[in-house]
């Protein structure tokens, strides 16, 4: 099982290295083989899954933080992997043909295995962190997928848009995972669920409802957080079709759905699902009128999707889960299909505009046909799996316990113009009459056709023979809700509201379809609401960010070294001299004065001087040596108080310090006057109190009991455990060896650092 | 800054300063001294030199850049570290060989350990303070 998630991440690491093999030998469909084999492998779990068995495997990764490699098949895992690892092998296909001869074919396939592989981790593990591991890597590859086209600006910005909006939910995962570890004593995701009591019971229950769902809807594009799908849309069609309307965008669905358990009956929680579900629908079924790119109207209409899915799991009925089920099947099928086919479409015409595309039939009768199937299945005409779809939809919106009315009107709506959508995508470009610039248009290869004609024969197929797709359906939501069976898919329910509902959905779509034509004019009214859309706040957001952190940098990064030490300095002066002043009372008849000797009281005073020297002298150099002699004088001190090696080390490092500054200021011109007296005097001031300020601490140092634990044990052992006397030699080489070893290879980078930035700076100055 | 005297003095000076800091470097274990200390001061010797015969004099007679000194250390004292691995002891414990060295003493691990440490601080020191001087 591990090899299903981890084959993903170690072809794209092969393909790094054998990429242009690929790419020269035009072998990118032999790559279809990975996904094909994950779903092979797959389904030889079929029969087990049926009969409700759950299938774990345990790997030990972090321990010590109780991180593991937990994966676990069960129903939902199950139905989650056949639509990663099915309509991956679709898409891998279909890539080999839609990017023949890109450029960077080897390096899109490497991103999309990686995606497939961190999907799969995502829907198998049954652990948080690792499951909040593979949700950020599902981030970061559509973060490359969007960006493919890493020329245009427009898809970097959108690629940078969803990997923040997808991040900014994942921070939210992370915080849930963490609280439910704190709260139930377990990281593992299976024990955390069947013990939801523990969960329930815990006092930040409201605060994980409202972070998993955060972390859900920002993934599955809710409203607010829709406005990255759209955006999305700019990646190449099969990214489009794989991660940001069949997989990606459902890890927020799979989510609600695992943890349905735990939040099964919480108020907070339907609530909330149901109120941004219904949001979210009706928000993006609505702008779907206003579209006029192929690929924008389904981007809708995948929000449109996304929120009805939402909204399902948050009535949380029996009828409700089964029906969230059966959608998500028949949305990966018809919605899929429907961007495979703009993808050709955009491919052979070189346009995504619906106002430009007509009568595309008498070239394209095979897509025609898979596009008006596709369709049918959007718009749940019978006997498609499509209607059964809806069906229960409606089932679980009419029989309800609240709202019954208000609730339908909301389904009918958005199903309306899904219905809309679909048959705007699949039919319209293929009817009417043929422009003459279409005329060149010829059939695409068969790799790019037959990927979106065996979802529709699926789509189909399981809506005359449903009994093929219960078992994948009812287990998922018999492990997840507890019910014990789920109602029977069946695509005649007899006459009852339901239909009347379906037969309404269809008559008034069809009505839109051929009534309503996208314009232009539409669009442009749609323009205008922009400046209040999500997006614009957004980016207004990132603008007053942008200006704020712009203005709070340039305060303090003003490029004056003496204004950056002035600033620590003020820092520190101020953040410990409140507590250093309120707690210093200093006994000084303690302080043992009438023990200075001589050579005690000449060292302060020729420090003193220097100082003094240091600050009023008019020459650089004198300035300097006036400072050495300061470092010198504190060498003496180390010296009579006992610490050779310390006043050793004060004395070379003074030396070499007096001569590198000599060095430079050599070659620096005459000392000037440059600051103003004010800004002196502030500095002046400011040292001062920084002085004092210090010595007050070292002075209430001096007064706590020392600790000579440590001292003592090193002077005890230093010679017993390491055979030297030198105790701080022995510190250094033995005892707190690694500490050098680091200071040592720090040592290294800093005077390397120094070395590149003044080569660099002499060399470019040669070449000019 | 060339003098005569200066020059006279450093050509004994170099050597004798060299001797001490090997000297600083080897009784580290039992005295006052260590790799540090023993590093700057023969740091010093050079830069001493550089002062009084010219950098391009000084960076001749080494041969090498000092910067090589750097990786040669941290090779030393990272084989230092790591040689415990080699008899099942954990990373940093001390290896001591039996028997007594004269002037040396004990020989170990450690030693080693600060001889690389002394040729860092060698190399570190020199690089920068011979990249600054040739800066312009």
């Amino acid at each position: 099982m591990l090899i299903v998630v981890l084959i993903g991440f170690l072809l794209s690491a092969l393909l790094l290295f054998t990429g242009n093999f690929f790419k020269e030998k035009k072998l990118s469909t032999l790559l279809t083989i990975l996904p094909l084999g994950i779903l092979i492998y797959l389904l030889s779990f079929g029969k087990k899954i049926a009969q409700g068995e759950v299938i774990y495997l345990h790997y030990e990764w972090i321990p010590a933080f109780d991180v593991s490699l937990n994966l676990r098949l069960d129903g939902l895992s199950f139905l989650f992997g056949l639509l990663i690892s099915g309509i991956g092998t679709l898409v891998f296909l279909y890539t080999s043909s839609y990017l023949k001869g890109h450029h960077f074919i080897d390096r899109f396939y490497s991103y999309l295995s990686m995606f497939m592989a961190a999907m799969l981790g995502l829907v198998l593990s049954d652990n948080l962190i690792t499951i909040f591991i593979f949700w950020e890597l599902t981030s970061i590859t559509s973060f490359f997928l969007i960006g493919f086209n890493n020329e245009s600006e427009s898809c970097r910005r959108s690629a940078l848009v969803a990997l923040g909006v997808t991040g900014f939910g994942g921070f939210f995962l992370l915080a849930a995972a963490v609280l439910v570890g704190a709260s139930t004593g377990t990281y593992a995701l299976s024990e955390v669920l069947s013990n939801p009591e523990a969960l329930q019971s815990s006092n930040y229950f409201s605060l994980i409802c409202i972070f998993i769902a955060l972390a859900a809807f920002t993934k599955s594009a809710q409203f607010p957080f829709h406005f990255w799908l759209p955006g999305a849309m700019q990646a190449p069609t099969p990214v489009s079709t794989y991660l940001h309307s069949a997989t990606m965008v459902k890890a927020g669905v799979y989510l609600l759905f695992r943890f349905y358990p735990a939040f099964e009956g919480a108020d907070l929680w339907h609530n909330l699902l149901i109120v941004f579900g219904a949001i979210t629908m009706i928000y993006s079924a609505y702008h779907i009128i206003f579209r006029i790119d192929l690929k924008s109207i389904l981007a809708y209409s995948t929000i449109a999707a996304l929120g009805i899915l939402v909204f399902l799991i948050g009535l949380g009925t029996k009828m409700a889960i089964t029906a969230a089920a059966v959608f998500i099947v028949v949305h990966a099928l018809y919605k899929a299909s429907l961007f495979l086919i703009v993808g050709i479409v955009d491919h052979e015409t070189g346009t995504r505009d619906i106002t430009k595309l007509s009568g595309l039939r008498q070239k394209l009768m095979p897509i025609f046909i898979i596009g008006i199937i596709a369709a049918a299945v959007s718009g749940g005409i019978p006997p498609t799996l499509g209607f059964i779809g809806k069906e229960l939809i409606y089932e679980s919106t009419f029989h309800f316990s609240r709202s019954v009315v208000f609730l339908t009107i909301l389904a009918v709506f958005t199903k309306i113009l899904l219905f809309y959508a679909g048959f705007v995508v699949g039919v319209k470009p293929f009817t009417g009459s043929l422009p003459t610039s279409l005329h060149k248009v010829h059939m695409p290869d068969y790799k790019m056709f037959i990927p979106p004609a065996i979802m529709v024969s699926l789509g189909l197929f399981f809506g005359v023979f449903p009994s093929f797709i219960e078992n994948f359906i009812s287990k998922p939501v018999t492990q997840i809700s507890g019910f014990t069976d789920v109602e029977h898919l069946k695509i005649w329910h007899g006459f009852s509201e339901i239909l009347v509902f379906s037969m309404v959905t269809i008559l008034i779509g069809t009505i839109m379809y051929l009534t309503l034509k996208p314009n232009y004019k539409l669009k442009g009214f749609i323009s205008k609401l922009e400046v209040i859309s999500p997006l614009q706040l957004m980016n207004d957001l990132n603008q007053g960010f942008e200006k704020i952190s712009g203005w709070w940098t340039n305060l303090f990064q003003n490029g004056y070294l003496r204004h950056y030490v002035a600033t620590c300095v003020l820092f520190m002066v101020t953040s410990i001299g409140y507590v250093v002043v309120f707690n210093f009372n200093l006994d000084l008849a303690d302080q043992a004065f009438h023990q200075l000797t001589f050579h005690e009281v000449a060292i302060i005073v020729i420090m003193l001087g220097a100082v003094i020297f240091t600050v009023v002298t008019r020459s650089r150099l004198a300035a300097v040596v006036a400072m050495g002699i300061v470092g010198f004088s504190f060498s003496l001190i180390f010296l009579f108080y006992g610490a050779p090696d310390l006043a050793m080390t004060q004395f070379s490092v003074d030396t070499l310090t007096v001569i590198l500054f000599v060095l430079v200021l050599y070659k620096l011109p005459k000392y000037l006057k440059l600051t103003k007296n004010v800004l002196r005097l502030e500095h002046g001031i400011l040292s001062l109190t920084f002085g004092t300020l210090i010595s007050m601490i070292i002075l209430m140092v001096l007064q706590q009991p020392v600790q000579k634990e440590a001292s003592e044990y090193y002077g005890d052992n230093a010679y017993l455990l390491a055979k030297g006397k030198n105790v701080v030699n022995v510190i250094l080489v033995d005892f707190r060896g690694i500490d050098t070893l680091i200071e040592v290879s720090v040592l290294t980078v800093a005077s390397l650092g120094v070395f590149g930035l003044i080569k660099l700076r002499i060399r470019s100055r040669d070449k000019k | 800054m060339q003098t005569t005297i200066l020059k006279a003095a450093s050509n004994f000076l170099l050597p004798v300063l060299l001797l001490f800091s090997i000297f600083i470097l080897l009784r580290g274990h039992y005295l006052p001294g260590g790799g540090f200390i023993g590093g700057l001061i023969a740091s010093s010797a050079f830069v001493l030199d550089a002062f009084a015969n010219g950098l391009v004099y000084t960076k001749s007679m080494l041969r090498f850049h000092p910067g090589f000194l750097m990786p040669l250390g941290l090779t030393f004292s990272f084989l230092a570290a790591i040689s415990p691995f080699f008899v099942g002891k954990p990373l940093m414990h001390a290896l001591w060989m039996k028997g007594h060295i004269p002037v040396i003493g004990k020989l170990g691990t450690p030693l080693i350990f600060d001889i690389g440490v002394y040729l860092v601080v060698i190399g570190a020191a020199l690089t920068i303070i011979f990249t600054i001087s040739e800066s312009r």
